[in-house]
C-alpha cells in the first residue's frame, strides 16, 4: 500500500542551479523561488551558505535569502556546511537549515577533504547552535547506492551514518542516490537496512536520474512506506560526474506519478510546469522533464 | 518462478521493437543496408527476439517501404525469433513469401483509435486479423497480437480496463499466443498499469501477457516494474528509445531497451541480453540517424570520464 500523502521537497534552486553549467543572476533566482512557492510546494531549498570559491553559482545567498517572499507554512531550507555557514544562514534570515553526510569516506575526502567521522564532528557544531535557536536541521546522506570513486557501498553503512545523523539530531534524512545509478533492487535493500535504526516517517529519498532509474527507485521507495521526496524543477541539475548525463529527477514527472498513484502533494502540476518552462527560458535549456515535453502539443 | 524470494519473475523475455516500432517513428528514413546491419547486430547481443519491419502498404508507412529487402536480407539466428507486422492477409501472404516465420496483428481498445489508425472499427479489425490468424494456425506461423491505448488514448483519452480485457480475449481466443499491452502515447502510471491489468488478467494468463510501455511522460520504468512485479515477465523495448511519440510533436516515445535492461540486471532478472553490446548497437544506429540517443544509461555510460 502507498502512502496517502507525500511532501515534495523541492531542490531545483539549490541542487539543481548548482550543478548547472550557466551562473542565473539573484533577481532570476529570486522569482524562480517566489514562483515555486505559488505551486502549492511545502518545502524549497533556498540555497547554500558555501564559500563562493568553492560553489559560484550559490555566491548571492544571502541576498537571495533576504529577497524571497517567505510564505506562511512553506519552509525554506538551505544548506550549511560549517558553524561559520550556519550563523550566516541565521542572520540572513534562514529557519531550517541542511547539513550534508555521505556514506562513502573517499566521496568524503575528495569532497569536503575529511573523513566521514570528521565531517559529523564539524556537523555537531551546526547542531548544538541549531538546538539552541530552535532551528530544524535536515541531514543528506549521499551516495547511498553507489560512490563513483569506491563503487559499490554496503547497505550497513548507509544505515550506520542515517542512524548517526538522526541521533545527532536531525529530523529528517535525505538518503541520496548520487550519481543515479541505484535501481529498485539496491534501493530496496538499502532501506530495509537503514529503517532498522531510523523510523521510515523520519526518511526522505532523493533521487538522480541519470540512468533513468529514478522514478522506479522512488515507487519501490513509496512501497516501503517512504513519504519524502526530493526533485528539481525541470530536472535542473546535471551529473558532475558523468558530463552530458542528467542529474535530479523532474519535480513535473514526479507529481505527475504522484498523482496517477492517487497520493496527494498538493502541488498544481501546471504552474509546476510553467516555473520549469520560465527557468529553462532564462538558462537557455530545454526541460529535462518528459511530462513538459509532452505537453508541448499535438 | 521467483527471483529470490522477491516475488519478481526469475526471466523476463525481452521484445526488441526498435527496427520496426522504432524506425517507422523516426523522422529519418535510413537505408536498407543500414537497417539489416542494426538488426543483425542486434541478433548478436542476446536478446530473444527482434520485430524486423512491417508488411504495409508503404502509402501509409514509408519508412517500412523495404520490408521484404529487409527479410530476406537479414542473418537468422538459432534461437531468436523476427517477427513482423501483418495488419490484413495481403501482408500476411507476403510476409511468408519473404520468408517470415512469426507474425503480428495490432488491435487496439479505443473506437476513435482504430477508426483513425486503420479506418474501421475495433470489430472490422478483428475479423480481418481472424482471417490472419487462420491462414498463419494452418502454416503453423505464431501470432502475436497487440492491444494499442491500453492506458489512454490521444482521440478518448481515458479508456476502461474492461475495454482492454475484451479487446485483448478476442485477440487470445483466435489465436494469438501473446499479447502485448500497449501504452501507445505514455500516459500511464503505475495506478492505471496496475488497474488495467487486474482487468485482463482475469482474462488471459500471465504468462501470455507482455507490455509495450512509451516515455512520453517519463512513467514507463516505473510503469513495467508495476507489471514484473504482478508476474508480467515478457517487455518491450526498442534500442537507445528509437522512434518518438506521433502524438506529442518533439516528446519520446519507446522505452529504451538499454534503460529497461539496466534495472532488469539491478534486480537481479535474468534477461540473458549483454547491455553493453546493446548499447553499441544503439550507438550505431544513432549515428546512423544523426541523433542522440535517448537511453539515459547510454548516455551516462558514454559520457563518465
Amino acid at each position: 500500500a502507498f502512502p496517502k500523502r507525500v511532501k515534495v521537497v523541492e531542490v531545483g534552486p539549490r541542487d539543481g542551479l548548482q550543478n548547472e553549467k550557466n551562473v542565473v543572476p539573484t533577481p532570476v533566482k529570486i522569482n524562480l523561488i517566489n514562483m515555486l512557492s505559488d505551486t502549492g510546494l511545502q518545502v524549497i531549498e533556498a540555497t547554500s551558505f558555501v564559500s563562493p570559491k568553492w560553489v559560484p553559482q550559490m555566491f548571492d545567498h544571502t541576498e537571495v535569502m533576504r529577497g524571497i517572499n517567505k510564505l506562511p507554512g512553506i519552509s525554506y531550507p538551505v544548506l550549511t556546511p560549517n558553524l561559520k555557514g550556519f550563523q550566516a544562514a541565521v542572520a540572513a534570515g534562514a529557519k531550517e537549515v541542511a547539513i550534508f553526510g555521505a556514506a562513502s569516506e573517499l566521496f568524503t575526502k575528495k569532497n569536503i577533504n575529511c573523513s566521514i567521522e570528521e565531517s559529523l564532528e564539524r556537523f555537531k557544531e551546526v547542531m548544538t547552535a541549531a538546538r539552541t535557536a530552535s532551528i530544524p536541521v535536515r541531514g543528506y546522506v549521499s551516495c547511498v547506492l553507489g560512490c563513483p570513486y569506491e563503487g559499490k557501498i554496503s547497505a550497513a553503512k548507509v544505515a550506520e551514518v542515517s542512524k548517526k545523523m538522526y541521533s545527532m539530531g536531525c529530523y529528517e534524512i535525505s538518503l541520496g542516490d548520487t550519481i543515479g545509478i541505484g535501481t529498485p533492487g539496491s534501493m530496496k535493500e538499502m532501506l530495509t537496512a537503514v529503517m532498522k535504526e531510523v523510523p521510515v516517517g523520519a526518511l526522505a529519498v532523493h533521487c538522480h536520474d541519470t540512468y533513468g532509474q529514478a522514478l522506479a527507485n522512488i515507487l519501490v521507495a513509496l512501497q516501503m512506506g517512504v513519504s519524502v521526496v526530493d526533485a528539481s524543477v525541470a530536472g535542473l541539475g546535471g551529473c558532475p560526474y558523468a558530463q552530458g548525463a542528467s542529474g535530479n529527477v523532474a519535480t513535473e514527472d514526479l507529481v505527475y506519478m504522484l498523482n496517477g498513484l492517487g497520493i496527494h502533494t498538493g502541488v498544481d502540476l501546471q504552474k509546476l510546469m510553467d516555473t520549469g518552462t520560465f527557468i529553462c527560458n532564462a538558462l537557455n535549456r530545454r526541460t529535462n522533464s518528459k511530462v513538459s515535453q509532452a505537453s508541448c502539443r499535438l | 518462478q521467483e527471483s529470490q524470494g522477491s516475488g519478481l519473475p526469475e526471466y523476463i523475455k525481452i521484445v526488441e521493437v526498435g527496427p520496426r516500432d522504432g524506425l517507422q517513428n523516426e523522422k529519418v528514413i535510413i537505408p536498407t543496408d543500414i537497417k539489416i546491419e542494426l538488426i543483425n547486430r542486434l541478433s548478436k547481443t542476446g536478446l530473444p527476439a527482434i520485430e524486423v519491419t512491417s508488411f504495409v502498404s508503404s502509402k501509409w508507412v514509408p519508412q517500412m517501404a523495404d520490408h521484404k529487402e529487409v527479410m530476406r536480407g537479414i542473418e537468422r539466428h538459432p534461437g531468436v525469433q523476427y517477427p513482423v507486422l501483418t495488419p490484413n492477409l495481403q501482408g500476411f501472404h507476403s510476409a511468408i513469401a519473404a520468408g517470415a516465420t512469426e507474425v503480428s496483428v495490432f488491435g487496439a481498445a479505443s473506437e476513435s483509435f482504430s477508426k483513425m489508425n486503420i479506418n474501421c472499427s475495433i470489430e472490422e479489425s478483428i475479423e480481418k486479423f481472424e482471417e490472419v490468424a487462420k491462414s498463419a494456425r494452418n502454416m503453423n506461423i505464431p501470432v502475436r497480437g497487440y492491444v494499442s491505448c491500453a492506458l489512454g488514448c490521444p482521440y478518448e483519452g481515458n479508456i476502461l480496463p474492461a475495454k482492454v480485457a475484451e479487446v485483448s480475449k478476442r485477440l487470445y481466443s483466435m489465436g494469438c499466443y501473446e499479447i502485448s499491452l500497449g501504452d501507445t502515447i505514455g500516459v500511464g502510471t503505475p495506478g492505471s498499469m496496475k488497474r488495467m491489468l487486474e482487468a485482463v488478467m482475469k482474462e488471459i494468463p500471465l504468462s501470455a501477457l507482455a507490455v509495450h510501455c512509451h516515455d512520453t511522460y517519463g512513467q514507463a520504468l516505473a510503469n513495467i516494474l508495476t507489471a514484473i512485479q504482478m508476474g508480467v515477465a515478457v517487455v518491450d523495448s526498442s534500442v537507445a528509445g528509437l522512434g518518438g511519440c506521433p502524438y506529442a510533436r518533439g516528446a519520446t516515445g519507446n522505452v529504451a531497451t538499454e534503460d529497461v535492461i539496466y534495472m532488469l540486471n539491478g534486480l537481479g532478472i535474468n534477461t540473458g541480453v549483454n547491455l553493453y553490446t546493446v548499447m553499441e548497437a544503439g550507438n550505431f544506429i544513432c549515428t546512423a540517424l544523426n541523433k542522440k540517443t535517448n537511453s539515459k544509461v547510454a548516455q551516462a555510460y558514454f559520457n563518465t570520464g
